[in-house]
């Protein structure tokens, strides 16, 4: 068994349109570095230097990395993992939507 | 014209031209409008800017419009209070209000980001305007784009009070009431703005529309006489009104309408939903996001779009953060109205409310200069002091029936 990653829309153009692709378990920044080496290109999209970038939501299992160990967080066989961009006032779908109203 | 380069991503620095986007393809970061700061340097200084029109549109060389404004030629411009009954209560030697419970025509800062938003909107060629709102957006759009001759779609969670739906339907938008939360309402918004080409001011017209909150920061360096005060306090929902504040004192200091600028700057949020000022007072810079739940709805935003910048400009200029609690809310709008003579939305309780805390605690010092933001009117949120005020004096159509409630009155 391997490791779930649910790909968003604006990035599966590098992903050949495949929603859902296979990774390895270990850390989720070397995930990253896995996916990038099979889907060249997704690396810098998705991470800078290591961090990943401010405006992409990883989850696994539905738990924020930001609230696990971010990019250290260990990922197992079995764990799912999501790749969301978080959009300033909304976007594509799938995309988590953050909000400009109030104030 | 001619002094905006385009727009720009926050985050990776990628340049794209000035078209109605607004999230960076390639790193997902939101775009800003980018200016040539020595083009207006030259066009724009403080003798120019007292000859024009007192309105928001004075700063116009600073707005990311092309040609002339077209909406909301007399919003903004709003009143800098000396509010020296309520510095008596707080022990401040010098304390302001920015007033903007009176912004023409709708009566909260909307006005200012509505109106830059559809000027932007007409130059796109855009017929028709949109928005997700659950209040003063949504005010401000449908009485703007009345004006402005624009077809309107304003959509709103069904469950909204009836005196927010009427101060809307007023104006005769298309005002369509979704079955679901405010975030609901906003996801379906951005799969609406996908398939239709409107200009949804908050959607893929923000970059333009956010620029316009800058006029409030501008206003307040002009009406203390061309100085940038100590200590600003800002209320935050999504953050955006507090980065843009600090920007436009950054950009007087810029251009060279001010020589000094150590403004520092504080968040004010309910504690019921304070996701930036969490982060503020736990020193990080990951904003984690809440479900809300505070009387002060205009506030009310879980997953703030700009909480990490408005974050950073807080531990930048030496401020802090600051949360209050739903009576302490009520508290603030009741002293703001005995003392000045201001009623304030719950959004104004909830930064008068911070203020007060901020000062008490010595993190605002009572010999700076100090400017609340006050950002909507009272009349909106009456029902949020249900059973938190006096009742009237009944009495008979006689004298001596007033003359019976008058011996109580001390």
């Amino acid at each position: 068994m391997a490791v779930k990653v649910r790909i968003p829309t604006p990035l599966q153009r590098l992903t050949q349109g495949k929603e859902e692709v296979e990774g390895t378990p270990g850390k989720v920044i070397e995930l990253v570095s896995d996916l990038d080496r099979r889907f060249p290109g997704i690396g810098e999209r998705i991470s800078e230097k290591g961090k990943i970038r401010r405006f992409v939501n990883i989850y696994v299992n539905d738990e924020d990395i930001r609230f696990l160990n971010s990019e250290e967080t260990v990922i197992k066989d079995g764990d799912e993992v999501s790749i969301v961009p978080a959009i300033a006032g909304g976007a594509w779908p799938r995309a988590e939507v953050r909000t400009e109203e109030g104030e | 014209m001619g002094h905006i380069r385009g727009l720009k991503c926050r985050e990776c620095g990628r340049e794209y031209p000035i078209e109605p986007i607004y999230v960076c393809e390639f790193c997902f970061g939101p775009l800003e409008v980018a200016y040539d700061y020595k083009s207006i340097a030259k066009a724009l200084n403080k003798k120019e800017i007292e000859k024009r029109e007192k309105s928001l549109w004075r700063y116009r060389e600073l707005l990311p419009i092309d040609g002339e404004p077209q909406v909301g030629l007399t919003s903004g411009y709003t009143p800098l209070v000396k509010a020296d009954n309520l510095a008596k209560e707080l022990g401040m030697e010098e304390l302001y209000l920015k007033d903007d419970t009176v912004v023409h025509p709708t009566l909260s800062f909307k006005d200012r980001v509505v109106s830059v938003a559809l000027t932007k909107a007409k130059e796109f060629g855009f017929d028709t305007v949109a928005c997700a709102s659950t209040g003063n957006l949504a005010h401000s759009v449908s009485a703007h784009g009345a004006r402005a001759g624009l077809k309107r779609f304003i959509f709103i969670p069904a469950s909204l009070e009836p005196s927010k739906i009427i101060a809307s339907l007023v104006y005769e938008p298309n005002l369509v009431a979704v079955d679901g939360n405010y975030d609901d309402v906003n996801r379906l918004c951005s799969e609406i703005a996908n398939k239709y080409s409107w200009a949804f001011v908050n959607i893929n017209i923000r970059p333009f529309y956010a620029e316009g909150s800058k006029t409030l920061g501008f206003e307040i360096i002009e009406q203390l006489g061309w100085k940038a005060p100590d200590n600003v306090v800002v209320p935050c929902a999504s953050g955006s009104l507090l980065t843009k504040v600090w920007k436009s004192f950054k950009e007087f200091k810029d251009i060279g309408i001010i020589k000094a600028l150590g403004t520092k700057v504080f968040a004010a949020q309910a504690t019921g939903c304070s996701p930036i000022v969490t982060a503020i007072k736990q020193g990080t810079d990951v904003i984690r996001p809440v479900k809300p739940n505070t009387i002060a709805k205009s506030l009310a935003i879980g997953n703030p779009a700009d909480g990490f910048y408005a974050s950073q400009v807080v531990r930048e200029t030496g401020g802090d953060g600051e949360d209050v609690s739903d009576q302490e809310i009520i508290d603030a709008i009741k002293l703001l109205a005995r003392t000045e003579g201001i009623f304030a939305e719950t959004a104004g309780g909830v930064t008068l409310a911070s203020a007060k805390k901020l000062i008490a605690a010595g993190k605002i010092r009572r010999d700076e200069v100090t400017v609340i933001c006050i950002t909507g009117n009272g009349l909106k949120t009456q029902e949020a002091l249900q059973g938190n005020v006096a009742s009237p004096h009944y009495i008979k159509p006689n004298i001596a029936s007033f003359e019976e409630v008058l011996k109580k009155i001390p």
